[in-house]
């Protein structure tokens, strides 16, 4: 047993055993302990989120290829089952602060609708605990299991308000369809293990540089991976779900939902195209390029005709996912970069919007139709003006860190030779501008007076205040961010 | 050089009166914070202004090149910098905006009534993305404030504007957008190209031709939104019939001038072979702009529309000078786009003072006014001549060398271009002599009140402005004549055409 391993995975260690701590202190303490269990689990993930912050982001301005080979570049532990390179922490230090602010976003709502039981926070955790592993997963095998325990977790939390049809019918839907896809990944890696006899993402890569025409097994495990994987992140043709789940969870679910799990899919399948199956990027770069390309379309034009917002929200996140895929299809260290560039401002830009709307409550009842926004620059202009700063954003107007989200991967495109990529990607972004532009309208065109309860408790303001400022911050000082990219991709793509 | 960075200081002022306002005034509707917030915006435009002024005694106007650089690390990795800098092309609109900026601010004191706060804070960001803008030299950061000029315009003209204004603010947002990210495409095939996002740097370099007149067509696409040219100006009548008189002036006076100015400072500077290869087409549809959009004014009934036509007329005058590559034409097409700034800007305002008396524009509803309110129609004489281009007016020296400028070219087109002189004498006459005269007098039209103090006070320093341009244009011309010389020296070495004197 080498016990530098244990170090290499402290994060996920002690998140795991923090995790199971929760667990056998909320069956003692019963349904007192929910607000206990929720605070710990958000310091925990806070302090974790510091670890893996300190442990792996050397910041220096000017040139950070000096110090790419500097800290804990590339270690990997438990038989090369698990990595932790400079990719993986930047991830994970998203995703941590994406589980953190979903802890802080649910506490009102969850209190409010009589759901507080210390269960939840510790899903939240088990579902973080399971992303983590994903990202960091250098083998088929532990990919998997990171993305089971992530899956079942969130199939729990989707059905979490067990006593509404809705969203037990999300919960089931999400499960059976998150089965299949689970399923389709499976049988996509058996593929690939039998017909190549390993599972280990660096052996595979070997394997492939080597081969000139890769076995037919091989391209049709391939495609079932591909095919699961954008089950995960919910791309065209396998989004189905995403509007259902979306509408039927409770809202700080989906806010946890469109944040965190999101990223860690794109992670990971970043990760699997770029590292064991880069040299086949030829075959999977038409699948990909399609599904970017659908999911772009769709998204768009289907948020058009959307009433309720998290429906809105969940066909919002579907276009986005398609331009963080032109980072894939890219490739190579400028593609990394952007991707990961865009999803560190995506994730908080889709929490601020969920903020708002678990913020929107009138006589104590929660709204979700995009009409109740009507009037909300009257009555409450402070939530307005912060809903007003995510929509542009999340428009890609500037000077709004949006734009740079989408700058990056554009300019990647252009750069990789792949133009009508970008064109398709800039019109359809023109496309949904109208319905984030139709937000806005109701907040601050209509005349019509509606009242709001008075904003709400500490917790859901400080999401707010962090995420409105950090689209402007971004603007001003984003170097920070996109070295650290820089150095995140490199390592991935070793260039 | 100035020894303070001074335009990155009249670029963020306004930006901290919005956020003074914004974390300072509470209350929305209270007469005390009413009047506290107009106060904050008044006075912080005044102060840009003055500061803005500081420029002209930095700016060295013998020199062609950029000056008052300011040059800072924004994104090293992708070797982006805060880079700005003003010429003689520039300058002017840096000074045009900080000056009808707190002339607008007067006549929103007076013509907006509601979310006044939030109106003051929409301005002087406004204000803050133009003035970003003229002084980018970064690509980046010159997109960034091109575009971020939608997202407080898209709210003056939807909050405060009339009954149509939704329809206006998305047509005027989305057709917008949808040219300035064509551009955006082309900005990412230049940046990849050159391998710097300087603009400075693109000047110089040459762009493959076949490169070069994709790259060209994408930033017309946006210009000429912008700018806007016939065919693409629909947006335009929407969004200045709809806007409130501050909003209709900002978007006459210094969102078209965007156009021209990226015109000249993109299309000609940096892609000097196609703009040769496609001055026939912008010949062409500025022609049928004149023309046509003339006409389109005759037939209106609603006086902001028809002010808006000649907005686009006037446009198709300038993008004739610059098009036409000499001295003239482009002297003139800069000198036309000030002299629109101060004439248009005006006559927004104008409308807007019979606008704010009795809620309407139909010119049906007003006549006989110079009986009741002779000092309106003075002033209103004088933007109505200048509009029309008497001479001695600032109106007249523009028209006459941009006309030269295209007659230069081609005889045609300073043949067809004057009939839009005649033309517009035609429909801003008539619409002087609806509103001023005429016989049947309604009531309500009779008992107006003529200007007040702060109605002079913001058409005073236009009115010297309209004068001291058309009496001595040699003010401004010799400020930007190094400048265009300079564009036009490298425009036909780059072009390899002969030099038309």
């Amino acid at each position: 047993m080498n016990f530098t391993s244990l170090y290499t995975a402290f994060p996920e260690i002690s998140l795991a055993v923090f995790a199971m701590l929760m667990l056998i202190y909320g069956v003692v303490r019963g349904e007192r302990s929910a607000q206990t269990v929720g605070i710990a689990s958000f310091v925990a993930v806070l302090s974790i989120m510091i670890f893996v912050l300190k442990l792996g982001f050397i910041y220096s301005p000017g040139f950070p290829k000096l110090h790419i080979s500097a800290g804990c570049y590339g270690c990997y532990a438990f038989d090369y089952m698990f990595i932790d390179d400079a990719f993986a922490r930047f991830v994970k230090v998203i995703l941590l602060c994406g589980s953190a602010l979903s802890i802080i976003l649910s506490w009102t709502y969850l209190k409010k609708e009589n759901l507080s039981h210390p269960e939840y926070p510790i899903l939240i955790l088990f579902a973080t605990l399971g992303m983590l592993l994903m990202v960091s997963a250098n083998d088929l095998l532990a990919l998997y299991v990171g993305l089971e325990l992530q899956s079942l977790s969130l199939y729990v939390l989707a059905a979490y308000n067990r006593d509404n049809a809705k969203s037990s019918e999300s919960g089931l839907k999400y499960f059976v369809l998150g089965a299949l896809s689970s399923g389709l990944l499976l049988y996509g890696i058996s593929l690939i293990y039998g017909y190549t006899g390993v599972t280990k993402f660096t052996s595979l890569s070997k394997l492939f540089i080597d081969m000139h025409q890769p076995p037919i097994g091989v391209l049709f495990g391939l495609v079932f991976i591909c095919a699961g994987l954008a089950f995960k992140v919910s791309a065209v043709p396998f989004h189905m779900w995403t509007p259902d789940v979306y509408e039927g969870a409770p809202t700080p679910v989906t806010a946890f939902f469109a944040a965190a799990p999101k990223v860690a899919a794109l992670a990971v399948l970043a990760r699997l195209l770029i590292v064991p199956f880069g040299s086949l990027a030829h075959q999977w770069g038409q699948i990909i390029v399609f599904i970017s390309v659908a999911s772009m379309l769709l998204g768009s034009f289907a948020g058009l005709v959307q009433s309720s917002i998290k429906r809105l929200m969940a066909y919002s996140s579907i276009a986005n996912v398609g331009y963080a895929l032109v980072g894939i299809i890219v490739g190579g260290t400028a593609g990394m970069q952007a991707l990961l560039i865009y999803v560190a401002i995506y994730f908080i830009n889709t929490l601020g919007v969920f903020a708002v709307i678990l913020s929107l409550r009138r006589k104590g009842k929660s709204l979700d139709r995009i009409v109740d926004f009507s009037g909300l620059a009257k009555t409450n202009p402070l939530l307005a003006l912060t809903m007003v700063i995510f929509m542009f954003s999340l428009a890609g107007v500037p000077p709004l860190a949006g734009f740079f989200g989408k700058y990056f991967i554009f300019l990647a495109a252009v750069k990789a030779g792949m133009m009508p990529l970008a064109i398709i990607g800039v019109l359809t972004s023109v496309v949904s501008a109208y319905y984030y532009l139709r937000i806005i309208k109701l907040m601050y065109f209509d005349d019509g007076i509606n009242i709001f309860d008075p904003l709400p408790e500490f917790g859901l303001r400080i999401v707010l205040a962090i995420s409105a400022l950090y689209m402007i911050v971004f603007t001003i000082w984003p170097a920070p961010i996109i070295d650290q990219a820089l150095i995140a991709a490199h390592s991935l793509t070793g260039g | 050089m100035a020894p303070w960075p001074v335009l990155t200081t009249i670029t963020f002022l306004p930006l901290i009166g919005a956020l003074l306002i914004l974390l300072f005034v509470r209350g929305d509707e209270q007469k005390r914070s009413v009047v506290l917030a107009q106060q904050i915006a008044l006075w912080t435009s005044l102060l840009t202004f003055v500061v803005s002024l500081t420029i002209l005694h930095y700016f060295d106007a013998s020199q062609s090149g950029f000056q008052l650089t300011e040059k800072h690390v924004w994104i090293p990795s992708f070797n982006i910098a805060y880079y700005k800098g003003i010429d003689g092309i520039s300058i002017w609109f840096v000074l045009i905006s900080t000056l009808l900026t707190p002339i607008c601010v007067l006549s929103a004191i007076g013509g907006v009534h509601k979310r006044t706060k939030e109106f003051m804070i929409a301005l002087l960001t406004l204000e803050t993305m133009m003035i970003g803008m003229f002084t980018a030299l970064d690509f980046v950061l010159f997109y960034l404030f091109f575009e971020g000029v939608l997202i407080p315009m898209f709210l003056i003209i939807g909050v405060w504007g009339g009954a149509g204004r939704i329809y206006a603010a998305y047509k005027f947002f989305l057709y917008t957008f949808l040219g300035s990210v064509l551009m955006l495409v082309a900005i990412f095939a230049m940046v990849y190209h050159v391998g710097t996002t300087d603009m400075t740097a693109m000047m110089g370099n040459k762009f493959p031709k076949d490169m070069a007149i994709w790259l060209w067509l994408a930033f017309f696409a946006s210009f000429a939104v912008k700018t806007p040219m016939w065919p693409f100006h629909t947006w335009l009548p929407y969004a200045h019939v709809e806007a409130p008189t501050a909003g209709s002036v900002i978007l006459a006076a210094v969102l078209l001038k965007m156009g021209g100015y990226g015109l000249i400072r993109i299309s000609i500077q940096m892609l000097p072979t196609a703009s040769a290869y496609f001055a026939p087409l912008v010949f062409t549809l500025s022609l049928i702009a004149i023309v046509y959009t003339s006409l389109v004014a005759l037939v209106q009934t609603d006086m902001k529309k028809l002010i808006a036509y000649s907005s686009v007329a006037h446009m198709g005058f300038v993008t004739l000078g610059i098009f036409s590559m000499n001295q003239q034409g482009l002297d003139g097409a800069m000198l036309v786009m000030i002299s629109h700034a101060f004439v248009s800007g005006a006559l927004f305002l104008c409308v807007g003072v019979v606008y704010d008396r009795l809620h309407t524009r139909e010119i049906a509803r007003y006549s006989n006014m110079a009986d009741n309110m002779p000092r309106y129609a003075l002033v209103f004489m004088i933007f109505t001549l200048a509009s029309i281009g008497l001479p001695g007016t600032s109106g007249f020296v523009g028209e006459f060398l941009s006309l030269q400028g295209a007659y230069l070219a081609n005889s045609w087109l300073a043949f067809v271009g004057g009939l839009g002189v005649i033309l517009g004498a035609a429909y801003m006459l008539w619409l002087y002599r609806r509103l001023f005269y005429g016989p049947d007098v309604k009531d309500d039209v009779r008992l107006l009140p003529d200007l007040n103090a702060r109605e002079y006070c913001m058409f005073v320093p236009l009115i010297v402005l309209v004068f001291w341009l058309g009496v001595h244009p040699a003010t401004f011309i010799n400020v930007f004549a190094p400048t265009t010389d300079k564009i036009l020296a490298d425009y036909h070495q780059a072009a390899g055409s002969e030099r038309t004197p």
